[in-house]
């Protein structure tokens, strides 16, 4: 049987195999995030937040999963019925399509491409298909101008998040996202966000300047990711609830984890370019390749996307909205510029400065 | 039939299919939406090439960027139908010339390929593990053609800044926010405490 695994049909069997296993893995821990989001939430406004269903209310997601289901999907008369029900189906299939070169632990992903990043790029730049769709096909003034605002929002931070991006290519010399893991190992002071190792002497330019990366990676990602306090395409106060007026039972409910997908691929994405991925902070006295390694890995690596996690549901709570025009400010006339500036340095670095 | 040609095949399908949408189909969000698809299924025939640089290249200039442009500008015409239909048979004439052109030159490359080979004279390159398809292309493109590309690189400077100076107009009596001088406020430049005695008010 060495042979089938080795063709052409062994190896689809073992992808979608691997494929399954990440969707599943990564929807169930959504439950919790989302119960955790809500948790964090609650707790900041001095509320309970959710504790009836199950311990803790532990529950309370697959509740509201099935609540969703059961209910009716109402299509508005209006509305043009295909785009109106592709528009959630696209998005949430894009936002599992981006796990797929997500590396958890050594060996552990499910493609290891050459081009990672730019997968990811390509991909979360398909995500504000979804909603423009969603906001045109609802056939309705509000979900329209949601739509508009997330498509200039989007595209205008997927800019300055593709330079940021750069830097971290200029450090490692790859675009694969396991190299970019597996070089920032043997210790905390080798990962990005302090500059990648070698700080001694010029490389201390580095520190600076990658720690505002980070900083910088983080905040645009939240405008990415349509997160408060960038959550302009459906702000309540005005447009009643963006994109998603219109959106009832199943269809909302694939908006909404596809969203949540979405932030915690932020997360990783972020542990993985600047905080090392699932390299534990001082080098650990164990065999790379054997099984106590890995599993210290996947451990690190959760611990890091829970943490960026908890970060991004603590923004929630304690930031205030942005105006339009001061996120257009933001993105365009602050980040463009400085992330511009940091590629410029690193590249400098990279050239005068030293080897890799 | 291997894994590659179904692959093959069905992308292939995919973009024609879509690609004929694009013309035939009668809202022109629809037409973009398949133009989109048709993008996108033509980066997986990239990718079954080998050459996953351009296929990723296109998803994200072309779907993630460009395309989002077409959608926002089509979604926000108020397109009337009607008209649209009107003139279609004053253009067909020059529309078939133009095709027929188009499809003479497809059939005089394909027969210049079949006969020669790709690009004949130049030995194409071939990506190897070692040395992967971002490299080379890098290579290329920063020292053989680097000259070319900064060239490219200008002309779009020069439509950016063209697009620019058409568009940009100073209005006057528009209120902006200035944020530098927001932040720099001091308290002692706006506020000021003054001891008032009873019943004798302030005087400025």
């Amino acid at each position: 049987m060495d042979n089938f695994w080795a063709s052409g049909w062994g190896w689809t069997i073992i992808t979608v195999g691997e494929t399954l296993a990440v969707i599943m893995g990564v929807m169930v821990s959504l439950a919790f995030l989302l119960w955790g989001d809500r948790k964090v939430w609650a707790g900041v406004q001095m509320r309970k937040g959710p504790n009836v269903v199950g311990p803790f209310g532990l529950m309370q997601s697959f509740a509201d999963f099935f609540k969703f289901l059961f209910k009716e999907v109402i299509i508005p008369a209006g509305a043009d019925k295909a785009i109106f029900l592709l528009a959630p189906l696209l998005t949430f299939v894009i936002a599992f399509l981006a796990w797929a070169v997500i590396p958890f632990a050594p060996g552990w992903v499910v493609m290891n491409i050459n081009v990672g990043i730019l997968y990811l790029l390509g991909i979360s730049s398909l995500g504000v298909y979804g909603i423009i769709m969603g906001g045109w096909a609802s056939n309705s003034k509000y979900p329209f101008l949601g739509g508009l605002r997330s498509a200039a929002q989007m595209v205008s931070y997927e800019v300055s998040i593709g330079f940021i991006i750069v830097t971290v290519i200029l450090l490692t010399g790859s675009m694969n996202l396991s190299d970019i893991v597996t070089h920032q190992g043997g210790g905390i002071w080798n990962w990005n966000v302090f500059g990648g190792g070698g700080q001694l002497g010029l490389g201390i330019i580095k520190l600076p300047v990658m720690f505002g990366m980070m900083v910088m990676f983080y905040i645009s990602a939240l405008a990415e990711t349509n997160r408060p306090p960038f959550d302009l395409p459906d702000a309540e106060s005005e447009l009643v609830a963006g994109y998603q007026v219109e959106y009832s039972s199943t269809p909302y409910l694939l908006f909404m984890i596809g969203e949540y997908a979405n932030i915690v691929l932020m997360c990783a994405m972020i542990s993985i370019l600047f905080f090392g991925g699932w390299e534990f902070p001082v080098p650990l006295p164990l065999a790379h390749d054997g099984l106590p390694y890995i599993l210290i890995s996947l451990l690190t690596f959760i611990v890091k996307v829970v943490f960026w996690f908890l970060m991004f549901a603590i923004a929630k709570a304690i930031v205030p909205r942005y105006r339009y025009d001061q996120l257009m400010r933001l993105g365009w006339k602050v980040f463009l510029p400085l992330s511009l500036v940091a590629v410029i340095i690193i590249a400098g670095y990279r050239v005068y400065g030293g080897a890799l | 039939m291997t894994v590659i040609a179904i692959a093959f095949y069905l992308l292939a399908l995919v973009t024609l299919a879509s690609g004929l949408m694009v013309i035939t189909a009668k809202n022109p969000v629809h037409s973009v939406l398949y133009l989109i698809l048709a993008f996108f299924s033509s980066a997986g025939l990239f990718i079954l090439l080998g050459a996953e640089f351009l296929a990723m290249l296109l998803v994200v200039v072309y779907v993630g960027a460009v395309a989002v442009l077409f959608l926002f500008v089509v979604m926000m015409l108020d397109v009337d139908f009607v008209k649209l239909r009107q003139g279609f048979a004053n253009y067909l004439p020059i529309g078939l010339v133009v095709g027929l052109v188009l499809m003479g030159e497809l059939v005089a490359i394909s027969i210049a390929v079949a006969t020669k080979g790709a690009a004949a004279g130049n030995q194409p390159l071939v990506a190897t593990a070692a040395e992967p398809n971002i490299k080379m292309i890098g290579h290329a493109l920063y020292s053989t053609y680097i000259y070319l590309f900064e060239a490219a690189g200008f002309v779009l400077l020069v439509a950016m800044v063209g697009a620019i100076v058409l568009t940009l107009r100073t209005r006057p009596n528009v209120k902006r926010q200035d944020i530098f001088s927001q932040v720099t406020r001091r308290r002692k430049d706006a506020v000021e405490i003054v001891p008032v005695k009873t019943g004798e008010g302030i005087s400025e």
